[in-house]
């Protein structure tokens, strides 16, 4: 068993940065993620593991530090929230062009615009379809608990590396600021100089005598050459597409109808289901954990075993596009959300799954 | 006599007395005939080469002509976002300590879209090189105005001459960073003729020597021509950037070892 | 007797013809040839035996175009 902790959600995904042997953070302060860059500051993980923690001067300024970071293969992570994100699309892009590993935290508000600072899941269009400009995708990975957000820093930095590509764990202010019960994982220890180089040969490190010099770029002013970086992208996209996808059925065995969500609403609708399976309506939960790679497949079954879908998001509907494109069959299909920052009570959600789904 | 020392053939390896270091790539510039860009990165290499540092030199591009700095530089390089190196550099140099770092930016990258990058580099007194090219103009996208386009004078956005009422001055970042505490080393030079060049070429020992003693930034400003944007010769240029870029931004050090140089020095020209 | 002499060896293929080698020779050896490279560009000639490797021209040229020699000859 590893070390057990009563920890906030965003506590934890610093502290899991620093176990897993992230060498910097670079970020700036936003409601209701700054604890992130308080924790580690407070820490001093410099002292623990020689990890370089700084303030930035915006979050362009911080992105941009990452892509530096990034292109000597260093392990490197940001957080924000849904503004500070947008700021950040450009570099995603660069870095994702570039091919890069990083690991963004957003703990997504209410918006568009400034906003709230209370949770929403209004970011699932910015994270999964884009933001930045080009063809491009990032892993995204959305947890449900406190246990998720140590659990997928190790995670998200391993599939970073693996892939050489940001990768993002979507999570909301009510994971970020919620209290639970996490067991912590072992420290791993930060990367030698003659271990990154092993592990990252394609890092800008330093040209020795016995290899050419290495440019990191996501420029290529020739069509050819560029259409070549996008090809090389999609494939590895497919390759992502086929290995990490990530999610979790619930009550699914007898389920007539079904809830679909990720994140905080998942949680929400636990509860729902334990409520409707009181009344005797035999809902399940399929809950996608990695949001790209979407799982497809998983609910292209599900979809043609059961009467109707409520998918439940704190947004205007977003990552019901993907369920009713993977579902592709005529299975109804309705969504449920709340915006601003308001979030859904149980009850409601099991009354929109009577309204909208068995009685619509 | 004077016919036979004519005829001697001294093109021998041991009788080089100047040829082009090993650390540019051996192809040709994408430069315009005449730019600056082209002997700064050679003054450049020239410097890493007589350090020996290539192998410990990681470097940052930026996006302008320039763009294209990592093709003829002989060393690990990435290229930045707009404006966004020194906010690279940071984040390299913070966490490989004992690599030689620097960005190598135009005046749109560092002194309008960058200006916050700059300057806070510069204010948290990060230990890099930042090397300056100014020539008061946007060259690599077609000649428009730039932050450091001289009063009155004409560029694609600004075809009647700028105009302050509403364009505002031109921004000497070179004096702005100087007064941060973080710079340690504050310069302006120029590369248009050999005295220049080699001026320039002992600016630059001198701030990659100062990142040993992790005293902070030592920023070098070059003031350089861009014939093309200014719409003349490469020679006519040069004496173009005498008479017009020099009074306002004047050649010499600014600040040494951490303090400001008197203002006497600064106004002496060449 | 013994006299400093120069020589400049110009790769013609490289020069861009922007003429600043020439502002800066203090002995005029330098010229634009009439024909022009495989890029279109007029370029730099040597035009006499004055040239003493000052190194000048190289020092200035922004494509490094001229590689430099000098020697100490004595003439039999």
């Amino acid at each position: 068993m590893g070390e057990l902790r009563l920890m906030k959600g965003n506590e934890a995904v610093a502290e899991a940065a620093i176990r897993a042997g992230c060498d910097g953070y670079f970020g700036y302060p936003i409601t209701p993620q700054s604890e992130i860059m308080e924790y580690l500051m407070m820490e001093k993980p410099f002292e623990r593991t020689g990890m370089v923690v700084l303030q930035a001067e915006s979050e362009v300024a911080s992105i941009n530090m990452l892509y530096g970071g990034a292109g000597t293969g260093k392990m490197v992570m940001t957080s924000s929230s849904s503004p500070g994100i947008s700021l950040m699309q450009e570099g995603i892009s660069y870095m994702a062009g570039a091919e890069l590993p990083c690991l963004l935290v957003n703990i997504v508000r209410g918006g568009p615009g400034l906003g709230t600072i209370q949770p929403s899941q209004a970011d699932y269009f910015q994270s999964v379809k884009g933001g930045g400009h080009g063809d491009y995708k990032m892993i995204v990975l959305a947890p449900a608990s406190v246990q998720e957000m140590s659990d997928f820093a190790k995670l998200g930095f391993e599939l970073a590396f693996k892939y050489r590509t940001p990768v993002m764990i979507l999570s909301d202010g009510a994971i970020g600021q919620m209290m639970e019960k996490v067991e912590l994982f072992d420290p791993v220890p930060r990367r030698t100089e003659e271990e990154l180089i092993r592990q990252c040969p394609w890092a800008a490190t330093g040209k020795p005598k016995n290899r050419d010099h290495i440019i990191i770029t996501s420029l290529d002013l020739d069509p050819a050459g560029q259409e070549r970086v996008n090809l090389k992208l999609q494939a590895k996209y497919k390759v992502m597409e086929e290995n990490e996808v990530r999610y979790e059925l619930i009550n699914c065995d007898d389920a007539e109808y079904l809830f679909i969500a990720f994140g905080l609403s998942a949680r929400i609708c636990q509860k729902s289901m334990d409520l409707a399976r009181a009344k005797g309506i035999k809902v399940g939960l399929l809950r996608p954990i990695s949001l790209f790679p979407f799982p497809v497949n998983p609910v292209a079954t599900i979809a043609k075993k059961v009467k109707g879908i409520l998918v439940v998001e704190m947004n205007a509907g977003q990552m019901i596009e993907d369920v009713r494109l993977s579902a592709g069959c005529s299975v109804k299909i309705e969504h449920y959300g709340r915006f601003g920052g308001i979030i859904p009570t149980p009850e409601e959600v099991v009354k929109a799954l009577e309204q909208k789904i068995i009685g619509g | 006599m004077e016919e036979q020392f004519a005829k001697l053939d001294i093109r021998k390896e041991e009788n080089i007395v100047y040829k082009k270091t090993d650390l540019l790539v051996d192809r040709a510039l994408s430069y315009c005939p005449g730019c600056g860009h082209g002997t700064a990165h050679r003054m450049l290499m020239e410097v890493l080469d007589e350090m020996d540092i290539q192998d410990k030199t990681i470097g940052v591009s930026p996006v302008g002509c320039s763009v294209l700095a990592y093709d003829f530089m002989n060393i690990d390089m990435l290229g930045a976002a707009h404006g966004r190196a020194p906010a690279l550099a940071t984040a390299i140099k913070r966490m490989w300590p004992d690599r030689f770092v620097f960005t190598y930016q135009g005046d749109g990258d560092l002194a309008a879209i960058g200006t916050a990058e700059t300057i806070h580099a510069c204010n948290r007194g990060e230990n890099f090189v930042i090397i300056f090219i100014n020539n008061g103009i946007y060259g690599m996208t077609g000649g428009q105005m730039a932050p450091t386009t001289l009063p009155n004078m004409r560029s694609s956005t600004s075809p009647y001459g700028r105009d302050v009422a509403t364009m505002g001055h031109p921004l000497r970042m070179t004096e702005l960073v100087a007064q941060l505490p973080g710079t340690y080393y504050v310069t302006r030079q120029a590369v248009h003729t050999p005295n220049h060049v080699r001026k320039t070429k002992k600016a630059l020992r001198k701030a990659f020597e100062n990142q040993k003693l992790n005293n902070g930034i030592s920023f070098v400003e070059v003031v350089s021509n861009c014939n093309s944007g200014w719409k003349m010769t490469p020679v006519n240029s040069n004496k173009w950037m005498e008479d017009n870029m020099f009074p306002f931004y004047p050649l010499g050090d600014i600040k040494v070892d951490g303090k400001l140089v008197e203002k006497a020095e600064v106004t002496k020209k060449e | 007797m013994a006299k400093i002499k120069g020589d400049i060896v110009i790769n013609v293929e490289r020069c861009k013809g922007c003429e600043v080698c020439i502002a800066a020779c203090p002995f005029t050896v330098i010229a634009m040839a009439k024909e022009v490279n495989g890029k279109g560009y007029r370029y730099a000639i040597k035009v006499n035996d004055e040239c003493t490797g000052c190194t000048n021209c190289a020092i200035v040229c922004p494509d490094a175009v001229i590689t430099v020699y000098r020697a100490k000859v004595t003439a039999e």
